[in-house]
C-alpha cells in the first residue's frame, strides 16, 4: 500500500486543511494462515527486522506478532540513549554499525526519528575509573569509533551544570566524550518502522501472543501457536527482549538468559537545560533532557528475576543522591513517573543475534540493559541471519555457540551503568 | 521493596540481602572428566521462569546465611522460604 510521503508540504497543507486527509500509518490485517517468517515480538528491534527482510532481502510475506501494543515494551520504556564506545572490536563494529543506521534513519524511513547527536559523556570518578575510560578511548579509537578524553574544566565546558568542585564524595576526576552519540524518539523508532515495513506488505499483528511454537518431525520450525490462532511458517526469529526465556522454552530451547527490572523515571517539564547525556558507572546514574523537557533518568537493575515490569524505590532513590550531587540545580526538582521494563540479560552482558539448534528459529536477545542504541543495527544483521540463514559478519560472533565454545564477548568488566 | 522472610530472622527488608540466581544447580564433577555441554549448562543456561522459581539469597547484611526461596516471578510474592540443603518444597 503506498503511504502518504511527510515532509513540510504535507505539514503545512494538512495543517490548513484541518488535519484531514491523514492516511492510518499502518494497518490492523487479520492473521493469514500462513507466512514466508515469522518475527515474534513487535519492538523496534522486531519491527525493524521485518522492515529490513522485506526492504533488502524480498521477504514481504511475513509478519510480526507482538502479544500487546507495538512499542510498548522496552522500546517504549527505556532513556534512549544511543552510543557506541563500547571496547572490544566485535562489540565496537556492532553498536557502530547500528549508529551509521542511525544517522540516516529519518531519512530512510520518512519518518522524524527525532535523532540528536548532542554528545555522550562518560564520567570517571576515580583512579580505576580514568584507566578504564581511556581504555575505552584508545580501544574505540582504534576501531574507528570517535571518542576523547576530557579534563575536569573541559567536561564542564561541554555540560555546564556538571559540579566539578573537589568536596563531593565521588569528585569528577574527567570523561570520555562520544560527540556522535545522542538520543532519538523511542517512540517514533516503533511506529517509522511498523510505518515503512507496513508499506512494503508486512502485517503487524498487534494483541497476538505466541503460545507455543510448533516443530516437525525432523525438528524443524513449522509454525507457532497464537492467541488468534495457529499460524504456519517455516522461519521464526524470536525477538521478545525480557520473555525471549519463555518463548524459547516453547521451542525446547535454554538460552543463557536471566530477566531482570530496569527502572527509569522523568522529572517534571523544564525549559532547555541540560545539553548532552552524562553517565556515570561508578555511581549509577544516567541523565539527559528530553525535547520535551523532562529529565530523563536512568538507574541500575533491580537485584532480582522479574516480570513485573515494576523495581523498587530504592534503586531510584540511590540514583537520584549520583544526581543530586553531580547536579545540584536539580535537588529540588519534582519527579513525575517512574516505571520498569523486563531486559534479558546474558553472562558476558553481549547480545545473542543468531541461529538456534533448532533448523528456522532463529533469536535476537540479550541486549540487557542497553538494547536501544543498537536497534537498526540489530534489526539489519537478524533480517540478513533470517532471511539468508547464515549469520552476517558483523553478528557472527554473537552466537549462542559461544557460552559452549567459550569465545564470551566480555562486554560485563567493559559496560556501562547497571551491568 | 521487597519484605524477604529470612528463615532465620524473618521479615526484613530487600536491601539487607543479595540475590544468588536459580537454586539447586549442582557443580558437575570432577571437572576434568566434565564435558563442554554439562559445562555450558551448568555455567551459563537458566530456566528463567516466568512464574514460582526456586532461587537462592543470602542474608549478607544480616545473619549472614545462604537460603532457599520461591517466589513468583509474576508478583515478586514470597511463596516459601527454605534452609540450604532442604530439597525443594512441592
Amino acid at each position: 500500500m503506498p503511504k502518504q510521503k511527510f515532509s513540510a508540504f504535507s505539514l503545512i497543507s494538512r495543517g490548513l486543511s484541518g488535519q484531514r486527509g491523514w492516511q492510518e500509518q499502518w494497518r490492523k490485517p487479520q492473521p493469514k494462515p500462513q507466512y514466508d517468517a515469522l518475527i515474534v515480538g513487535g519492538g523496534g528491534h522486531g519491527l525493524g527486522a521485518a522492515y529490513y527482510l522485506a526492504q533488502e532481502h524480498g521477504l514481504t510475506n511475513i509478519a510480526v506478532l507482538e502479544k500487546g501494543w507495538i512499542g510498548g515494551g522496552n522500546t517504549g520504556r527505556n532513556t534512549t540513549i544511543i552510543r557506541s564506545n563500547y571496547l572490544f572490536n566485535e562489540s565496537a563494529a556492532l553498536y557502530d554499525h547500528s549508529l551509521k543506521l542511525w544517522e540516516n534513519l529519518s531519512a530512510a524511513l520518512n519518518y522524524n526519528m527525532m535523532f540528536s547527536q548532542r554528545g555522550v559523556m562518560m564520567l570517571a570518578h576515580t583512579i580505576h575509573d580514568i584507566q578504564v575510560i581511556k581504555r575505552h578511548v584508545h580501544a574505540n579509537r582504534c576501531n574507528g569509533v570517535d571518542n576523547e578524553w576530557l579534563e575536569p574544566e573541559q567536561a564542564k565546558a561541554f555540560c555546564p551544570l556538571l559540579n566539578i568542585s573537589d568536596n563531593i564524595r565521588y569528585p569528577v576526576l574527567g570523561a570520555a566524550l562520544q560527540r556522535r552519540g545522542g538520543t532519538a524518539r523511542h517512540d517514533a523508532v516503533a511506529w517509522g518502522y511498523a510505518r515503512a515495513a507496513d508499506a512494503l506488505g508486512v502485517d503487524i499483528i498487534e494483541n497476538c501472543e505466541v503460545t507455543g511454537i510448533r516443530r516437525d518431525a525432523h525438528g524443524a520450525i513449522e509454525g507457532v501457536e497464537t492467541t488468534r490462532g495457529p499460524i504456519k511458517s517455516g522461519k521464526v526469529g524470536v525477538s521478545a527482549a525480557g520473555h525471549t526465556s519463555v518463548v524459547m522454552a516453547m521451542a525446547g530451547v535454554r538460552v543463557p538468559l536471566e530477566s531482570f527490572p530496569l527502572q527509569a523515571l522523568v522529572s517534571e517539564p523544564i525549559k532547555p537545560i541540560f545539553p548532552c547525556v552524562v553517565m556515570s558507572n561508578t555511581i549509577h546514574a544516567y541523565i539527559s533532557q528530553s525535547d520535551k523537557g523532562e529529565l530523563v533518568i536512568g538507574a541500575g537493575t533491580d537485584a532480582y528475576i522479574s516480570y513485573t515490569q515494576r523495581g523498587a524505590l530504592h534503586i531510584n532513590m540511590h540514583t537520584l543522591d549520583a544526581i543530586c550531587e553531580l547536579f545540584p540545580e536539580f535537588r529540588r526538582m519534582r519527579m513525575l513517573r517512574n516505571w520498569g521494563g523486563i531486559v534479558d540479560v546474558t553472562p558476558d552482558r553481549s547480545p545473542i543475534i543468531g541461529k538456534t539448534p533448532v533448523p528456522g528459529l532463529y533469536v535476537n536477545c540479550g541486549w540487557g540493559t542497553g538494547g536501544f542504541k543498537a536497534t537498526p543495527g540489530s534489526a539489519h544483521l537478524f533480517a540478513w541471519t533470517i532471511a539468508r540463514d547464515e549469520p552476517h559478519p558483523i553478528n557472527a560472533p554473537f552466537n549462542l555457540e559461544r557460552f559452549r565454545s567459550g569465545e564470551l564477548i566480555d562486554e560485563a568488566a567493559a559496560a556501562a551503568v547497571s551491568h | 521493596m521487597l519484605l524477604i522472610p529470612c528463615p532465620y530472622c524473618g521479615e526484613r527488608p530487600e536491601v539487607e540481602f543479595t540475590h544468588g540466581g536459580e537454586a539447586h544447580l549442582i557443580r558437575p564433577s570432577p571437572p576434568a572428566q566434565v564435558d563442554d555441554e554439562t559445562w555450558t549448562r551448568f555455567l551459563y543456561m537458566r530456566d528463567n521462569l516466568k512464574g514460582v522459581s526456586a532461587e537462592r539469597w543470602r542474608h549478607a547484611h544480616g545473619c549472614g546465611q545462604f537460603f532457599n526461596a520461591l517466589r513468583d516471578t509474576t508478583t515478586d510474592h514470597f511463596v516459601a522460604v527454605y534452609k540450604r540443603g532442604q530439597p525443594k518444597p512441592p
